[in-house]
């Protein structure tokens, strides 16, 4: 077990130095001089020359990226060009809710989407079948932002039971966690339901109805959580799209976040912040995927990975 | 026919048709937006700012007096091409990889594979944005962008048919036969292996279109005035409280599309290759 985690850190370890090359190469192969970019079109030459300098540019490429994966080891993401404060602590700070965020629509998608799944499996008729697919369907085939605005006009403007915009208590996270979490549902829904129906007809479902175990005991106990291995790699890689989503999502109800402050910083080009979000983002997606290997084996007793 | 064959397609028919239909008339509507859209998309009339549905504007006006349908009937040229766009970019980067990778093996797929699992490392649309704010924020590099994004999925597809089909006996006897590997790889390899690439291109355009709507909406896509339907709800979110209709139908318009273009996807999976789980 040990070994097996630390080889699965040893294969992550350089996709993430890959990421973080590329990242850096970002504002070197961003047309134009970064400097000129920082400062502005009106800024004069003797400044472009004095902050190419400060930023380290007029040296070599690779001494550039050695300065700068060093700055990282140590946690030092650089300063943000429009606040001056370190990147580090700007997403540390906008960090907490975009992960809150991205739980619960994590949390919505996994309990709504594997019983989704579950009922469209077992459901005796066709149509209530056909009828959870086509939601599916429709799920997978919204776009987040609008169905975002579509709560909002809903819940928000005519109902009043939620509010619209920002952060605060846990009402202000339901229309933002229900609109991330939609897609992934859907997603879930459609990959339990297909390993389910792989699974329903196999021997050791049968033998368990035979010896009397009641209905929903076999779904449950027996057949869903065989059904459930596929689904769990899925909710690893559904995180990583979470995330990503968290991007339009938070700006859909305008919430403080890691996504919204992406947003920001590509519009206003500071380059240090995008750089840091997205190295930060990597490196927490690998975390992520890790640990869903590691479930693995809670789920799966026949995968022994120190073989 | 066997009586399970015709059971199958019976149910597969309804969705694969239904696809079929709404992506035509997504095309048709693409291709003839000037000639069916009853007014300007682009120019603004102060005297008709936010009227609601009426004869005149079907689906109402906008915050500067625009048309509604008829940005919307524009939008939908901007997202073919976004999807056509960006889905040959990705189906032909990641195709040509994945043969490589499947057919030579050794270091090539070693290459082939790590770049791809280094692409797969940025999570969700982060990728896409990265390479937008390395380009600039404008709906050509949103569509380079989603493409790039899209390359891993083809790579590890067609390198999984490559090895498979790579060793059967008829292309063992085409290269004994004194085939070239160029036309070992064009002509034997990737002819055999086709079905998945074009299930995969039909569910990536929708699959693209969101994504590029999803850039436009936040700004880093289409810029205004442009009648992109991702741009146009971004637009609308402010006049939500008065003016519904700004927002309902271009995101309506987006949704018909994609469920087009993912039934259509799907239709043709059960077609062409059941077991194909995506």
């Amino acid at each position: 077990m040990h070994t097996f985690i630390l080889r699965r850190l040893g294969a992550v370890v350089p996709v993430l130095l890959a990421v973080s090359v590329l990242v850096f190469l970002m504002s070197h192969l961003t047309p134009g001089d970064p400097a000129t970019i920082m400062l502005g079109e009106n800024a004069s030459a003797a400044d472009v020359v004095r902050l190419r300098h400060e930023l380290g540019l007029d040296r070599p490429l690779a001494v550039q990226y050695g300065r700068y994966i060093a700055g990282v080891i140590r946690g030092d993401l650089g300063r943000s060009i429009r606040s001056g404060r370190p990147v580090a602590l700007e997403i540390w700070d906008r960090f907490p809710p975009t992960l809150q965020l991205t739980l619960a629509a994590m949390a919505i998608a996994a309990v709504a989407g594997v019983l989704l799944g579950a009922l469209a499996a077992t459901s005796r008729t066709a149509a209530a079948d056909a009828f959870l697919m086509s939601t599916s369907l429709l799920g997978i085939s919204m776009p987040s932002f609008w169905l975002g605005l579509l709560l909002i006009l809903l819940f928000g403007l005519v109902l009043h039971w939620f509010p619209i915009a920002g952060g605060g208590d846990w009402r202000a996270l339901v229309l933002p966690a229900v609109t991330l979490g939609a897609q992934a549902t859907a997603v879930l829904a459609r990959l339990t339901r297909a390993s389910l129906l792989e699974v329903l007809p196999s021997d050791f479902v049968r033998t368990a109805r035979a010896k009397g175990v009641a209905g929903t005991r076999v779904l449950f106990r027996h057949a869903l959580r065989n059904a459930l291995i596929p689904v769990v790699t899925v909710m690893g890689l559904q995180f990583g799209a979470l995330l990503g989503g968290a991007v339009i999502v938070e700006s859909v109800f305008a919430r403080s976040g890691l996504g919204r402050f992406a947003v920001a910083a590509v519009q206003s080009r500071d380059f240090p912040v995008i750089q840091g979000i997205v190295l930060f983002a990597a490196a927490v997606y690998a975390l992520v995927n890790l640990s869903v290997d590691v479930a693995y084996l809670a789920l799966d007793p026949r995968i022994t990975y120190d073989q | 026919m066997t009586r399970r064959a015709t059971g199958r397609l019976r149910r597969i028919r309804p969705g694969l048709w239904a696809g079929l239909v709404l992506s035509s008339l997504f095309i048709a509507v693409a291709l003839a937006a000037p000639w069916i859209a009853p007014h300007d998309p682009v120019t603004p009339v102060i005297e008709a700012v936010l009227q609601p549905p009426s004869q005149i504007h079907p689906f109402g006006t906008d915050e500067l007096g625009r048309d509604v349908l008829s940005r919307v009937i524009y939008g939908s040229r901007l997202s073919l091409e976004v999807g056509v766009v960006a889905v040959g970019i990705a189906a032909t980067i990641g195709t040509a990889g994945g043969l490589a990778a499947g057919f030579y093996g050794g270091t090539w797929d070693a290459a082939v594979m790590r770049a791809t699992d280094v692409l797969l490392a940025f999570p969700g649309i982060l990728l896409a944005i990265a390479i937008v704010a390395t380009l600039g924020p404008n709906l050509a590099n949103v569509i380079i962008a989603v493409g790039i994004g899209a390359i891993p999925v083809y790579t590890r597809t067609v390198r999984g048919s490559t090895l498979s089909v790579r060793r059967m006996e008829y292309v063992e006897a085409a290269r004994a036969a004194g085939a070239t590997t160029g036309r070992l790889m064009m002509r034997h390899v990737l002819r055999n292996i086709a079905a998945p690439i074009v299930i995969l291109a039909t569910l990536g355009v929708g699959v693209n279109i969101l994504i590029a709507a999803g850039l436009s909406y936040v700004g880093l896509g289409a810029q205004p005035p442009t009648p992109e339907w991702g741009a146009m709800l971004s637009g609308a979110r402010q006049y939500l409280r008065d003016a519904w209709w700004t927002a309902v139908f271009p995101g309506l318009a987006i949704t018909v599309t994609v469920v087009g273009m993912n039934l259509l996807g799907d239709g043709l999976r059960d077609l062409l290759d059941p077991r194909l789980r995506l």
